[in-house]
């Protein structure tokens, strides 16, 4: 079945195809839309919505419900998404399970409710204190928006760490068409680690302290050998790669402006191509060195730098190489226009 | 000391590291006490199975080496928000949340504040032992005034510390908790009120009746730098003289307010029966299809986020690939509204219409932001009412409508973005089909069909009216270079409309 929805409210609509059972927020433009279908939708399917006080609070409740194995989302914008750093970094080393949805906007600071795509190191490297990854999904559209929810929720509970869906203002805005899901997803059992208030779980304990610096240590290796083994679920989308000359590497919002740039620069016969990562982290660097060997690079990003920079540790780390790395980028909630990326490709091929 | 049973509690503590049976805790120190009381509740109510313990941040991080139930370790503060996410999620739980003063009192109080406002299904056990232990000895917010501490090395002096808090007083100013009281473990009398303090607490969970709260002032004697027997008397004396032993409310004998059993349907059935959308089929690719973009723009109550709806409507009625993006935010609240509609035979790339094919603007702000990125070829449909001050790009056919007279006259003022769809439609410049343009308004006024009636009657009155008037002083079409002075024009007569 066919729906006509904004992205926001598409992350609700997965996020209840998911089969989650609770949604904690604090409203906050411009994400809030998803706290208002939160609070429409969930009460009537009999799921239950509630306001938090505070971003920090939303994702203590988050945490609380995941440590019984609850499915739980909540979803926020920047100065939100820096207070929720504490919790992430509490559920992440508790090797908890939860979806945290980030409608990007401009920073620093207050900043302004524009599209910005800044939160991508805080998303990627972790974001609070410790050493630790969380899953990010970087949905490309509205179809995205509830598909990569779901995909958050199984993989988050896959590999108990929290799931970020790293969208922006204009993603969550735009209305699109999608299909919705056929079933509901069912939550796998989680008794063996989960504290539920039974007799079967009695036993069980989630805590983070570790007071002797070898059994930190432990710890810290166990998270990081689970987090290498996440590569496998990485994803991305190809557009037009094969015979490309210059390849555009872009992600959200900055992926449909290339796509459309793609588009009118093949109707005039200059061959370019887009790489788009779904997953930021696991990144899809295998298919990344792939399509960008020896080939002119140019990135397309809202923000100074932070996607371009990684896509060169990621081609570096493997010992590939590419022909030339070049980026476009604007910030502040300027929105990077289709006939100026045009231009710019056309001056890095000189054409 | 009375005898306490403590069944509650492991028989030995091997997740300290080693199997032995002595807690962590400071000889003369107020927490093997507490959990002590806990544990024998825990037992004789028989709720060790359906509890959940929340670990604070401070000397009783440890709590789970020795109480017999499920555990969690909070962050520094947050436990009532975690213990929230878990009572809102599991029914008939008995959570309980044990802090200390700076979990609880300072870097926590809003965290315990709105858990208690919002009455949540908690046992909150508050330890008030007046300093930080765990971290070394700096002030709480329950440090006395003038007493020394670590950061407080001159006494606390109320004027820049400010005075010592009374959290039980606080959260008796909120109306939804059950039960608050404070009571000491600083000698066996007091140890034996406190021991009913906290059975009632737990209890109230089990009976499921809401929010208890129970501070417990308890000896330190580390922090003070003293001996047990002198900190209990501190306790006794000092502290009991700023935070008196009081039970300021009791409602555990009430019953309880259950909730309104809602009628629920399933998650498919509530997608799946609802909304505009049945009937519309997934997009069909056609690379012959030339992309079309829009821009519609006025102040809002013009309609003009409605329009790009419905514009969007009529392209999946035709099996196009179809964006809508609005403006959104402060932008309109100044009371300008704007969105931008793509049509297309492919996947939709950019949804933004920078440099638009078709340009709506129904007042003169939009009209002076956007005419200039109209492409030249493409149209531009303004409100008669906008004067005509800046020219559009060479090559643009800029169309003026009486849109919102036309409206007016027929009765439906707010409907001038019908006229403007009409005028859309009988100038052909959509590339949708008709049908599907004036099918657009059933979608878009499914909640109220008899409006839906009227705007299509419109359509089709301003549709016949527009074609009517082509060229006529009504509808203005003009290339660029030929724009007319829009004074002797801004007031038509709209005849052919009623
Ligand atoms: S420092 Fe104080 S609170 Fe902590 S264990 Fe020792 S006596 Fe108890």
């Amino acid at each position: 079945m066919i729906k006509f929805l904004k992205g926001n409210d598409a992350i609700v609509l997965g996020a209840l195809y998911a089969g989650s059972d609770v949604y904690f927020g604090y409203p906050i433009t411009p994400a809030s839309e998803i706290a208002h279908a939160a609070a429409e939708w969930y009460p009537q399917v009999g799921k239950t919505f509630l306001q938090a006080q505070c971003e920090t609070a939303a994702i203590s409740m988050l945490y609380g419900a995941a440590c019984t194995g609850k499915p739980a989302i909540t979803a926020t914008s920047g100065p939100g998404m820096s207070l929720m750093q504490e919790g992430l970094s509490y559920m992440a080393a508790a090797e908890l399970p939860g979806v945290i949805v980030n409608i990007m906007r401009s920073g620093p600071g207050l900043g302004n409710i524009f599209p910005e795509q800044s939160d991508y190191n805080q998303a990627v490297k972790g974001g609070g204190h410790g050493n630790y990854k969380c899953l990010v999904l970087a949905p490309g559209g509205v179809q995205e928006m509830c598909d990569l929810t779901i995909k958050a929720f199984e993989l988050s509970f896959k590999y108990r760490t929290p799931a970020i869906i790293l969208a922006d203002g204009l993603l969550g805005q735009m209305m699109e068409s999608i299909t919705i899901p056929d079933e509901v997803c069912t939550i796998p059992d989680t008794s063996d680690w989960a504290v539920q208030g039974t007799a079967e779980t009695r036993g069980n304990l989630i805590t983070s302290i570790y007071m002797n610096a070898e059994v930190q240590e432990k710890r810290n290796l166990e998270l990081k050998a689970k987090y290498k083994t996440m590569k496998k679920d990485s994803l991305c989308e190809c557009y037009c790669c094969d015979d490309a000359d210059l390849i555009l590497a872009a992600y959200g919002i900055s992926s449909r402006i290339a796509r459309s740039a793609v588009d009118l620069l093949r109707a005039e016969g200059i061959k370019v191509g887009l790489f788009r990562p779904i997953t930021l982290s696991p990144f899809p660097v295998e298919k990344l060195c792939e399509v960008t060997l020896d080939r002119k690079v140019l990135v397309v990003e809202h923000s100074d730098s932070q996607f371009c920079d990684d896509i060169r540790i990621h081609i570096s780390k493997e010992g590939k190489r590419y022909q030339e790395l070049s980026i476009i980028f604007h910030m502040g909630g300027v929105i990077i226009t289709v006939d100026e990326l045009i231009q710019k490709v056309k001056s890095e091929l000189g054409c | 000391m009375a005898q306490i049973k403590t069944t509650g509690m492991y028989k030995s503590f091997p997740r300290s590291g080693s199997d032995t049976k002595t807690s962590h805790y400071c000889a003369g120190c107020g927490h093997g006490i507490v959990h002590k009381l806990i544990a024998e509740a825990l037992f004789d109510l028989e709720l060790q199975d359906e509890t959940i313990i929340f670990n604070p941040v401070g000397c009783s991080v440890f709590g789970y080496y020795y109480l017999d139930a499920g555990h969690i370790s909070a962050a520094h503060g947050r436990s009532p928000s975690a213990a929230t996410g878990i009572a809102r999620t599991l029914k008939d739980r008995t959570i309980i949340c044990y802090q200390g003063d700076g979990d609880l009192g300072a870097i926590g109080l809003n965290s315990t504040l709105q858990a208690a406002n919002r009455g949540e299904h908690i046992a909150v056990i508050f330890i008030n032992n007046a300093t930080y232990g765990m971290t070394g000895g700096q002030m709480a917010p329950t440090t006395l005034a003038g007493m020394k501490t670590r950061t407080t090395p001159f006494g606390r002096d109320p004027l820049t510390d400010g005075y010592p808090l009374h959290v039980c007083e606080m959260i008796n100013e909120l109306k939804a908790p059950v039960y608050i009281e404070r009571v000491s473990v600083a000698d066996t009398r007091r140890i034996m009120k406190a021991r009913k303090a906290v059975r009632k607490a737990l209890k109230i969970q089990k009976e499921n009746r809401g929010y208890a709260f129970v501070e417990i002032i308890a000896p330190c004697p580390i922090g003070l730098k003293s001996t047990p027997l002198e900190t209990a008397r501190f306790c006794m004396e000092e502290m009991e003289a700023e935070f008196p032993l009081v039970c300021l409310r009791d409602n555990s004998a009430d019953q309880p307010l259950l909730p309104t059993p809602k009628k629920i349907v399933s998650v498919k059935d509530f997608f799946e029966n609802s909304g505009t959308d049945l009937g519309i089929s997934t997009a069909v690719p056609d690379e012959s299809f030339k992309e079309l973009r829009m821009k519609f723009s006025g102040y809002g109550g013009q309609g003009v986020l409605s329009l790009g709806l419905w514009l969007a409507e009529a392209a999946r009625i035709d099996r196009r690939f179809t964006t809508w993006f609005p403006s959104y935010g402060p932008e309109q609240r100044g009371g300008a509204a704007s969105c931008a509609v793509v049509v297309s035979g492919r996947t939709v790339g950019s949804p933004d219409a920078d440099h638009p094919d078709l340009l709506v603007a129904m007042n003169q702000v939009a009209y002076e932001r956007f005419i200039g990125d109209v492409l030249p070829g493409g149209f531009a449909f303004v409100d008669l009412t906008v004067p005509i001050n800046v020219e559009p790009r060479a090559g643009v056919r800029l169309i003026s409508v009486p849109a919102l007279k036309l409206a007016e006259e027929f009765g439906i003022t707010q409907s001038a973005n019908t006229v403007i769809l009409a005028a859309i439609s009988a100038f052909g410049v959509s590339n949708l089909s008709r049908e599907s343009l004036l099918s657009s308004l059933d979608a878009g006024f499914r909640k109220k069909p008899e409006l839906a009636i009227k705007n299509k009657k419109l359509f089709v009155k301003a549709e016949t009216w527009i074609k009517d008037q082509w060229k006529s002083s009504e509808v203005r079409e003009c290339e660029s270079a030929e724009i007319a002075a829009s004074e002797d024009t801004a007031h038509g007569t709209g005849r052919g409309i009623c």
